[in-house]
């Protein structure tokens, strides 16, 4: 009888033993990434969070510190500022940057998925070899420097670029049409940067559709395009989603293709970001700027994400 | 004994449609090519398919069965020919306005929508009012047993639930012609006896006219009204199910269907309504007495079934349609036993036997001498 207990015992604690390994396991897998965000993430975060609550000032680094020392007297004192933020939202200036950068962006978002999305059909619905070189087409311009891809439209658009020589020589336009430098150069520049990143998240889920899906819609009386309404289309949801965030996000803060293709007059919170650390060099309001922003982008990933789980 | 009383043809109490000549096909198949580069996936296929029918086009892979069935649904036009469904050309007719229903070996059904949705979709498009559209689902669902389940995604139904769902969902708009791809592919054994009773019942008392595409030939021979055997983009044989089992128009729907046991020989005598046989495998003459047209010493193959031997002990005392050999393989299998035996020529013959008796004491056994005999009716003469 002893015995008995003392062996299920010892089975009931080798059980534990091992789930607490199995635990132990996945902690670790867990932890790498964990850590990573926290070095990379979370803690620049709180740097430039405290930043931005300190005031600017000419020193090194060009901020006050948020804690003071007073040695003679073993007294410390805690300054902090919300003026960066207060100065954020008395200046319009400030606000129209974001709304500016928002529009741009959900602009060019549009646009990516409207173009994306047909390129993405076609790689999905394409033989096994033609799909190949379809994809290593769409990823191929990641192997040229980004800058360089840049610089590259910026003499296409130019006054006696490419693309206004052409037009000249179809006698469609008498004089050289101001593309660079204006809004229409930056949607450009932004759809044609991210449409890879549109494409494969599209052509993932668009790949994994069961093509009878759309000839069970048509035999049962749908024509082909509310065949795609209702049937393709929700299906590729988690596509849509997954690409319009990984286009949205860093087009918002956009800063290279504004400040290369885009006009004095075109207005992106990543440009206002650049110009007043190494212009102004106020680095806590720059801060504000920067926390402000990913206070604003929370709020589309969040309201996707759960669009995204509905469509699960 | 034997079965020789069975007649060619059964004459049933009221003759089908597709029997009487004067009756009007209800699916007309004129001369359909389908062509796919250079390859060619039907060829010259005429076919007519009569009101109220459960025809089933049974085939391998490749045989050009499933590019049939889809044209019939739309989804494959064909190079040439035309298809007539209700006596209206539909060569031209895209898949959404035909009067027909697929249900897909896939199922098809659609993920994102429930399964009260998936059937209501076919009648939305058709613009009916919601109040309708609610209870033709509901009937439906009730009439395959899964109205408790409506509000499930496929997602969330077992294999056989979706197949009902996608039965469902094609009947639902009452369609004049049913195709089903594969329908009982999918499911395991015993379902799939279930629901090939259930089909039948449901073609029964809906009167749709169905066309099954199977590569299963049990699954055609139960259902099926008629078969048509196709091989390589052709019909090669069009016949009730019987029929094509026991008088095979060639060597390919014999192997095809069932278990067969072909013997090479020469024509050597050739009256009105028989022929006698030269083989070299059994030695002695095989006479066949049904209808055959063929000529004196042409080469034709003598098709038997393993069922239609008689196998014994002692010698028979006809030397026609007789041989012998030595048992080489037994395989019990309980309502029958599968012999093989070998032949002088040493060509080995499949026999199966149904064990009539509990405890035999004489059942057949390794190396037993045996002798062989069938009637001159069990035998089919094929010149192709």
């Amino acid at each position: 009888m002893m015995t008995t207990t003392a062996s299920s015992d010892s089975t009931r604690l080798s059980v534990i033993q091992r789930l607490r390994q199995i635990r132990l396991g996945r902690w670790c897998v867990i932890l790498i990434p964990m850590l990573w965000l926290a070095a990379f993430f979370f803690i620049p975060f709180l740097v430039v969070f405290k930043i931005s609550l300190a005031e600017a000032m000419i020193a090194v680094p060009p901020y006050s510190p948020l804690i003071e020392w007073d040695p003679s007297n073993a007294y410390a004192t805690l300054k902090v500022t919300f003026g960066n933020y207060l100065f954020l939202f008395e200046s319009r200036f400030y606000l129209d940057a974001y709304l500016s950068s928002l529009r741009i962006a959900a602009v060019s978002t549009f646009f990516t998925l409207l173009i994306g999305f047909p390129i993405a059909y076609l790689i999905a619905r394409s033989g096994p070899t033609q799909r190949t070189i379809l994809l290593a087409l769409v990823i191929l311009p990641f192997w040229t420097s980004f800058l360089l891809r840049v610089y590259a439209w910026m003499a296409l658009l130019k006054k006696n670029g490419l693309v206004n020589e052409t037009l000249m020589a179809i006698g469609l336009i008498d004089q050289p049409l101001q593309i660079l430098q204006t809004d229409f150069a930056v949607y450009l520049g932004i759809v044609y940067t991210y449409l890879p990143f549109m494409i494969l998240p599209l052509y993932t889920t668009l790949e994994k559709m069961d093509m009878s899906l759309i000839e069970a819609a048509q035999d049962l009386g749908a024509k082909p395009w509310r065949a795609f309404c209702l049937v393709t289309l929700p299906l590729a949801k988690p596509g849509i989603i997954a690409g319009c965030l990984l286009v949205f996000i860093p087009a918002v803060g956009e800063f290279v293709i504004p400040a290369l293709l885009g006009g004095s007059d075109t207005l992106m919170i990543g440009r206002v970001l650049w110009d007043e650390f190494f212009l102004n060099r106020d680095w806590p309001l720059a801060s504000a700027v920067a926390i402000i922003m990913l206070i604003v982008l929370v709020g589309p990933i969040m309201f996707m994400r759960n669009g995204n789980k509905e469509a699960m | 004994m034997s079965v020789s009383s069975v007649a060619p043809q059964i004459v049933p109490k009221a003759a089908p449609t597709w029997r009487q000549s004067t009756s009007e096909p209800f699916v007309r198949i004129e001369q359909i090519n389908k062509q796919f580069g250079d390859f060619t996936a039907v060829n010259n296929v005429s076919l007519d398919i009569y009101k109220n029918e459960l025809f089933c086009l049974l085939g391998g892979s490749g045989s050009g069965k499933s590019t049939l069935l889809r044209m019939l649904a739309g989804f494959e036009k064909p190079t040439s020919g035309r298809i007539l469904i209700d006596g209206v050309d539909m060569s031209n007719t895209p898949p959404w306005e035909r009067p027909v229903n697929m249900m897909f070996q896939s199922y098809a059904l659609f993920p994102h929508l429930s399964v009260a949705a998936n059937v209501a979709f076919g009648l939305k498009r058709e613009g009916l009012p919601s109040g309708e559209v609610q209870k033709r689902v509901a009937d439906i669902l009730d009439m395959v047993q899964l109205g408790h389940l409506a509000k499930r995604k496929p997602h969330m139904l077992s294999g056989g639930q979706r197949q009902r769902v996608a039965l469902a969902r094609s009947l639902v708009k009452r369609p004049k012609l049913l195709l089903l791809d594969e329908p009982l592919g999918a499911l395991d054994k015993k379902l799939r006896e279930e629901t090939q009773f259930e089909l039948m019942r449901l073609q029964e008392e809906l009167g749709i006219t169905f066309v099954v595409v199977t590569h299963d030939q049990e699954e055609a021979m139960t259902l099926a009204t008629r078969i048509g055997v196709m091989n390589n983009g052709v019909i090669v044989q069009t016949a009730e199910p019987h029929e094509v089992y026991e008088y095979p128009n060639n060597r390919f729907v014999a192997e095809f269907i069932g278990n067969v046991n072909l013997f090479e020989g020469t024509v050597v005598g050739d009256e009105r309504d028989s022929a006698s046989i030269h083989c070299a495998d059994t030695e002695n003459l095989i006479h066949v007495d049904h209808g055959i047209s063929c000529a004196p010493n042409q080469q034709v193959s003598v098709a038997i079934r393993p069922e239609k031997f008689r196998i014994t002990r002692e010698a028979p005392a006809s030397l026609v349609n007789t041989t012998q050999g030595i048992v080489t393989e037994v395989a019990y299998m309980g309502s029958q036993s599968i012999y093989k035996v070998r032949l002088p020529s040493g060509k080995e013959v499949r026999i199966t036997q149904p064990n009539v008796q509990r405890d035999a004491d004489d059942r057949f056994t390794w190396d037993d001498h045996v002798y062989l005999a069938w009637d001159a009716d069990s035998s089919v003469v094929l010149t192709s």
